[in-house]
């Protein structure tokens, strides 16, 4: 007797699911050039490269992504998908990841947390934007 | 020409010299700046989760409350430019987010008032060629690096007036105010927008990248359109000395500023001093003020 294993509901899990779903990208569509992590500003402080981040939701790995810092450092400048071949939009899937993250994790930026002479010092869009990125 | 005109949270405030030079300089070309009553804050950011309608209810709001007294709006924060630009896009092509919001927000908007962003008014209703015979103090000798960041590029298909690759627009305005825009690599770089909230050192990175670029080009000055931009690049100078061997401070201007100072406008409203790299002995030197 032979048993048929599906690896579907591990790799297509609910988690990439909802990345999906938040995002509105279709994660295979990424066949891995490498264009987004080549021309990212940002890539020099990540530890996954975006590309990578891709390639394991892929994989359904959503846990390691979640756990990484390249998430938050991701400054939506758009590069990425202004540049992809494929058409997908990177920075809309960091966002559906930090959304992710922060259901699980809680806020990660607290006012309490900055130190008041840059509060004093940001410009206004600097604060909104933050905390739009970096609350629930 | 008469126009609507969006200033945003951060030209209410931190960025006033950056507002005023604005206004005053659209006045010597010709365009009256209309300020939109009752204006609210666009939040910012454009939001990119697919159902994420309640922020784009701010801009929404903004566009409706054009629509009842105009069918164009200009801003020069461009940050501002982007979000109102997308949402109304959104708004145009998208039914089923269109009737939620009017739902919500009790109007009957289909998206029919033209987003633009200062810039691109001078270019497309004033023209570049008028802005010259208008200069009264050309900026003669004056090495420019026109920083464009993020805002009026990407997404391309969704706000770029210009190449999203190599853009020209503010190269062009400067050339046309007697600047000498120099040719670099970061014009269309991010400066790390956001990250200052939560990582300043990776914001302070990635704009020294971009400083550093428009330094090994020969520019003296970098202007920039968005006051996140012109923050995130003029604040953290003192400590990039610091840690960046070689780094020499170059002041970092709203271009607005020098258009204003090339009209022959007095620049003694538009917040020099605030500026952490004093762009004053630059602008005495060249005898600009």
């Amino acid at each position: 007797m032979s048993t048929v294993v599906s690896l579907e509901k591990y790799i297509h899990n609910d988690l990439v699911r909802r990345v999906e779903e938040l995002s509105g990208q279709d994660l295979l569509a990424c066949y891995q050039c490498g264009e987004c992590s080549a021309g990212c500003p940002a890539a020099f402080a990540m530890d996954l490269l975006p590309s990578q981040v891709i390639r394991l939701l892929q994989l359904g790995q959503v846990e390691e992504v979640l756990n990484s810092a390249t998430i938050w450092f991701c400054a939506a400048c758009q590069t990425c998908y202004a540049r992809c071949p494929k058409g997908v939009d990177l920075s809309r899937i960091m966002e559906a990841l930090r959304e992710l993250a922060m259901e699980r994790d809680g806020d990660t930026l607290k006012h309490t947390e900055i130190p008041k002479e840059e509060l004093e010092a940001f410009p206004q869009q600097a604060i909104i934007a933050g905390f739009r990125k970096y609350t629930l | 020409m008469k126009i609507s005109y969006f200033p945003g949270c951060t030209l209410n405030t931190k960025g006033k010299g950056f507002d005023r030079s604005v206004r005053e300089a659209m006045a010597a070309l010709g365009v009256e700046l209309v300020e939109l009553p009752d204006w609210n804050c666009c939040g910012a950011s454009f939001p990119l989760l697919v159902d994420n309608v309640l922020d784009l209810v701010g801009p929404a709001r903004v566009l409706i409350n054009t629509a009842a007294r105009d069918n164009k709006l200009t801003t020069a924060c461009t940050t501002c430019y982007n979000v109102l630009k997308r949402t109304n896009r959104v708004l145009r092509e998208d039914e089923n987010i269109r009737e939620r919001l009017n739902y919500f927000v009790e109007a009957d908007y289909q998206g029919q008032v033209e987003v633009s962003d200062i810039l691109q008014l001078i270019r497309d209703e004033v023209g570049f060629e008028k802005v010259k015979e208008a200069v009264k103090k050309p900026l003669n000798g004056l090495r420019v690096a026109s920083y464009y960041g993020c805002m009026v590029l990407r997404p391309p298909r969704e706000v770029a007036y210009d190449d999203p690759e190599n853009p020209h627009a503010l190269d062009d305005l400067m050339a046309a105010l007697g600047a000498e825009p120099v040719r670099w690599g970061a014009k269309a770089e991010c400066c790390g927008n956001y990250l200052v909230a939560r990582k300043p050192e990776v914001a302070m990175e990635m704009s020294y990248r971009v400083l550093s670029s428009a330094s090994r080009a020969g520019a003296e000055v970098i202007v920039a359109n968005c006051p996140l931009c012109q923050f995130n690049l003029d604040r953290w100078q003192r400590d990039l000395t610091l840690t960046h061997g070689g780094f020499e401070p170059i002041p970092v201007l709203y271009f607005t500023q020098l258009l204003a100072i090339a009209l022959g406008l007095d620049p003694g409203g538009y917040e020099l001093e605030k500026h952490y790299v004093d762009p004053r002995p630059l602008l005495e030197s060249k005898g600009l003020i």
